[in-house]
Parts: structure tokens; C-alpha cells; sequence
């Protein structure tokens, strides 16, 4: 129930992503292109949701961000899932002092206030290490970055716990006593067997990346206008809230569907 | 228990170098130093005094040698001078400090009560529990700001009861009157995780037998939950307390920035906006050793309060 509902959500949001450009060719309105004689447009025939300050239709953007901020959310749960079991996976695979490192460095990340750091972190220019500047691509890509560094850490504890308990299995010893070498008990026996969590993990690391990606961008750290995201969108809503409240309706309306979409994902594979 | 506590103390500082570490050297790769901005201020400025400032501030030096002096002088207890507020950074953090921890307190008090009686109630009356279990999604899906601009169309735009932002000079009531939609705002955003906790934990603890003893002696529901099942549902929110503080301090960055209250979180946003490198640094440690120290004390209450754990 909770997973359907969930996947419902999601799906509808991406698809409405997916089909933006075609919305956008039927609507004949451009999402990016500014059309000051007809600002903070009320709902309408033509912009179903009204216009923003530059007067781009509010319906259109809301679905060419869906497409940044899912892809945000996707990649980075992508990301951090890859780092995050290989690195839970080797610490309970070696144990030892490697395993006392990683777990205490990421008890040490789990305990900083994550968004301090983020703001900090997301005011670092790219642009001297050569990744090029100002582009929708480069900032989506700045953005994953930066949360994947906070993302392991969820995924990893996750990993490691969940592959403890397999490594103690009668299964992986008789596996071992057959002949098997490490990386096929590793990837035949284990990393199946701890799939479920980790799928868990991953769909929480989604919810946390719209969010983050929203506050980032919210305050001016995360995609760079023109470029459509829910959070930027929302950025000088604040400022426009006498002169047209609706426009900061909708694009947190989208952000609280895509994050509830994940959790009720999450729930529904954990029972 | 001491051992414990000596443990921590260490982690916290070996997590406080590696970040301090970390972030230095991330901010070294940032556009422009302090002498850009001297320079774009004062055209007459040529390229030799450019670098005699340079020198003179040491800012020719590698990277890691300016690290290692300008950690060693701020635990020496010199944090250095703001290029914002051109104010010693020590005379500018006290305040917002102060401002910071009235908000967070407010909001821990608030979410902490509304979680706690909306979780008791899920957990006594199940035909609730969807209806909480759906607050409690709907509370933690909301993006924080996207709660706080709906609270100033509301009730500073629309009804104009509430200031949309900003402090008071004074104190007293009128101080109370900005501090309404902030609190409501950062409490809405953590309500969700004590209202889930406290369900889970109570519907657990409502079922042991000591609560069917406590029954068959004719006990009353309102006893029942606040003298026996309340105390034992106390661990795990005091759990939940301590993993959300992060969370938390992040929330009062928005609410702080959203609702222009001057606090850490507004002072660490605007000092990496206006380039203020060494205020964001000090102000950036500070609020994650508050963070980590106030995470090790609902620790440590936990530990205090359940034997078990100890």
C-alpha cells in the first residue's frame, strides 16, 4: 500500500519531468525565456499556475524542475550508495583498525550539523578546478557531489551492520570451505543478501538529496537560475510574497510529494 | 561512565581538527583573498603593493602553513577579526550564540511537547494513528523554508498579526512576538520525528505486562501512560533528541536566514556569501562543537536515566 502509493507518486512526478519539453512545444510557452508585460499573471487558460516575476509560466518550470531535482535525488542516492556499500562491505569484510576508522569517521560526519556544512561547502568555486561555471550541468553536478560526501555515511553503517551478520552465516562459511575466493562470497553471497537495507538506504538518500538540493538551492548555493529547480524557484518567493503568494505554493508542493513519495517507498520495503 | 565521557571528549575534538582541517584547505580553493577585495576597493592599489600585503599578511604562504597558525591562534583563544562586520569575531559570535539557543530552545521545548502528546495519542487510541502516522510524513517531507514562507503569507501577509521577520531591539513581549513563527516554523520540521519515535516506542511499552498489572490493579488510562508508560518511552525520545540536534541547528540556519533573525546560522550564511572566510570558519566550529557537545549530554541523560545503558 505504502509502496505503491509512494512509487505513485514518483512516477507521476517523473513522468511530468520526463514529458516537460513536450509540454512546453503543446503550451507554446517557453520556461525559460522572461515575458515582463505579463508578470505574476494570475491562473489562467494559458499559464494554468499563473506567472513568476520574470513572467514564465509557473507550470512549466515546476516541470522542467522536476526533472533538476529528481536527477539530483537519483544521482545522488546513486552515488552514495556505491560508496556507501563498498565502504560498509570492506569495514566489516577486514574488520580491524579499518573497520574502528571508517565506523569512527562516520560517527564523526553523522555528528556535525550536516546544512552549516553544506553551505560552506556548496561556496567552494569549482571553477578553479577546472569544472566550467554557471552551467545547469556543472551545478547539478557540484550539488551531487557535495551530498554524496554527507550520503555514504547512512548507507555505510547500514552496509557494514547488515553484512556482520550475514559474514557470521553457516552459508558463507561452507561457501568458503568450498573454494570460493573472497570477491565471489563478497558479491555472491553477501551483497545480495544485504540488498534490502541498503534499498532502504537508498530511497532515504534520495528524500534527503531533494531536500538538501531545495535548501541549497533556496538560498542561492545550489542550481543557479536560469536553470529550473523546485528550490530556486522558491528563492525570491520570499521576497514576492505581497505581490503574489501563489507562486511559492506549487514548487513546495512538488518537493513535499517527491520527498513524501520516498519515504512511503522506504516504509513500504521495510515491513 | 568517565572513561566514556573522556572517549567522546576526543572524538569531538578529532572530528572538530579533521573539519577544520578540511574546510581550511576547501577555502583555500575559493575565488579570491582578502587582498582581491582590498583591490577591487581601491583602484590606486598597484601590483607591489598587492604583494606587500600580500606578505605582509602572510596570505604568500602555502596553504598548510597557514593552517597550522591560524589554528594554533585559535586555540590560543584569538579567533581573529570579521571582514563583514570589521568587529573581532569573538564580540560578534556571543550574541548571535545567545539568539541561536533562545530559538533552539523554544523549538526543541515545543516540537518535543506536540510530538510527544501526538504520539501518546496514536499509541492510546489506534483509530488516530494513521491520522498521526500522515502528520508525522507530511511534517518531515515539508522543505522547512517552504513551511516558513506559508506561516508569513498566512499570518504576517494575510492576517498581519506577526512580524515577517527580523528581532526586536528590546526585550520582553515584543521579542515574543518575533520569536512566534520561527519557532513555529523550526518546530513543525522536528515535531514529526518525536511524534514517530514516541508512537513506536509507547504502543511497545503499552504492551508489557507491568501495564496490564498496572491495569488489573485498576489504574487509570492517565496514570497509566504518564506514571508507568511515559518514563519508559523517555529513553528513546531522549535518543531521538540527540541524533536530531544536527538537524536542528541546519533548521535554525533557514529559519535564522528566512526570517532575517540575526543568529550562528544566518552569521555562517552570510559570512560565506560576503566572502568572509575567517568568520564563516570560527562561527561554522563553534555551532558543530555545540552541536556534538549538547548530542553527548542527551547521551549521557540517557545513560543516566536507563541503567541498563550504562
Amino acid at each position: 500500500m505504502r509502496l505503491r502509493l509512494g512509487l505513485l507518486l514518483l512516477g507521476l512526478l517523473a513522468a511530468g519531468g520526463l514529458a516537460a519539453p513536450l509540454v512546453s512545444v503543446w503550451m507554446g510557452l517557453d520556461p525559460f525565456a522572461p515575458d515582463l508585460f505579463n508578470r505574476f499573471a494570475p491562473a489562467s487558460a494559458t499559464n494554468p499556475l499563473g506567472t513568476d516575476d520574470l513572467g514564465r509560466d509557473v507550470l512549466l518550470r515546476l516541470l522542467e524542475g522536476a526533472r533538476v531535482s529528481l536527477a539530483v535525488g537519483v544521482a545522488t542516492a546513486l552515488a552514495a550508495t556505491l560508496l556507501g556499500t563498498g565502504i560498509g562491505l570492506l569495514a566489516a569484510w577486514r574488520g580491524g583498525v579499518l573497520d574502528a576508522v571508517l565506523m569512527r569517521l562516520a560517527d564523526g560526519m553523522l555528528a556535525l550539523p550536516a546544512l552549516p556544512v553544506l553551505v560552506v561547502l556548496a561556496a567552494v568555486d569549482t571553477g578553479r578546478i577546472g569544472l566550467p561555471r554557471g552551467e545547469a550541468a556543472s551545478d547539478i553536478f557540484r550539488i551531487v557531489a557535495i551530498l554524496s560526501v554527507f550520503g555514504w555515511v547512512g548507507v555505510a553503517r547500514l552496509a557494514r551492520a547488515a553484512a556482520l551478520s550475514v559474514l557470521a552465516r553457516d552459508y558463507v562459511r561452507a561457501a568458503r570451505a568450498l573454494g570460493a575466493t573472497e570477491a565471489r562470497v563478497l558479491l555472491r553471497h553477501v551483497l545480495p543478501n544485504i540488498a534490502g537495507p541498503i534499498a532502504i538506504a537508498a530511497a532515504l538518500t534520495v528524500a534527503g538529496a531533494i531536500l538538501a538540493e531545495s535548501t541549497l538551492s533556496f538560498l542561492g548555493l545550489g542550481i543557479a537560475p536560469p536553470a529550473a529547480s523546485w528550490g530556486n524557484m522558491l528563492a525570491n518567493a520570499q521576497d514576492l510574497v505581497f505581490s503574489a503568494p501563489w507562486v511559492a505554493v506549487w514548487p513546495g508542493l512538488a518537493i513535499l510529494l517527491a520527498v513524501a513519495g520516498c519515504t512511503l517507498v522506504a516504509d513500504g520495503l521495510r515491513r | 561512565m568517565i572513561r566514556l565521557l573522556a572517549g567522546r571528549l576526543v572524538q569531538i575534538a578529532v572530528t572538530l581538527a579533521l573539519l577544520s582541517l578540511a574546510m581550511f584547505l576547501l577555502i583555500g580553493l575559493m575565488p579570491g583573498d582578502p587582498i582581491d577585495l582590498a583591490l577591487a576597493g581601491d583602484p590606486r592599489l598597484t601590483a607591489e603593493d598587492a604583494a606587500r600585503m600580500r606578505a605582509l599578511h602572510g596570505l604568500d604562504q602555502p596553504l598548510m602553513t597557514r593552517y597550522l597558525a591560524w589554528a594554533g591562534s585559535l586555540l590560543a583563544g584569538e579567533a581573529g577579526y570579521s571582514r563583514l562586520f570589521a568587529q573581532p569575531v569573538a564580540q560578534i559570535i556571543g550574541p548571535a550564540l545567545l539568539s541561536t539557543l533562545v530559538l533552539l530552545g523554544a523549538a526543541v521545548a515545543v516540537s518535543a511537547l506536540l510530538g510527544l502528546a501526538l504520539g501518546a495519542l496514536a499509541a492510546m487510541r489506534p483509530r488516530f494513528a494513521p491520522f498521526a502516522d500522515a502528520i508525522a510524513i507530511l511534517g518531515q517531507s515539508a522543505p522547512s523554508f517552504w513551511l516558513g514562507i506559508l506561516l508569513i503569507i498566512v499570518f504576517a501577509v494575510t492576517l498581519g498579526w506577526l512580524p515577517a521577520g527580523g528581532a526586536a531591539e528590546m526585550g520582553g513581549v515584543e521579542a515574543l512576538r518575533f520569536l512566534v513563527l520561527p519557532v513555529a516554523t523550526l518546530a513543525m520540521a522536528n515535531l514529526a520525528a518525536y511524534a514517530r519515535h514516541s508512537a513506536a516506542e509507547l504502543s511497545n511499552v503499552l504492551h508489557a505486562p507491568w501495564i496490564t498489572a498496572a491495569r488489573a490493579r485498576g489504574a487509570g488510562e492517565m496514570r497509566i501512560l504518564l506514571h508507568h508508560a511515559a518514563p519508559n518511552a523517555a529513553v528513546p525520545v531522549l535518543q531521538v533528541a540527540a541524533l536530531d540536534a544536527g538537524s536542528l541547528v541546519g533548521g535554525a540556519l533557514i529559519t535564522e536566514t528566512l526570517f532575517a533573525r540575526p543568529g550562528m546560522g544566518k552569521l555562517i550564511y552570510d559570512a560565506v556569501m560576503g566572502n568572509d572566510t575567517n568568520l564563516a570558519l570560527v562561527a561554522l566550529l563553534l555551532v558543530a562543537l555545540v552541536t556534538m557537545l549538547a548530542t553527548l549530554a542527551a547521551d549521557m541523560a540517557q545513560r543516566a536515566l536507563d541503567p541498563r545503558l550504562a
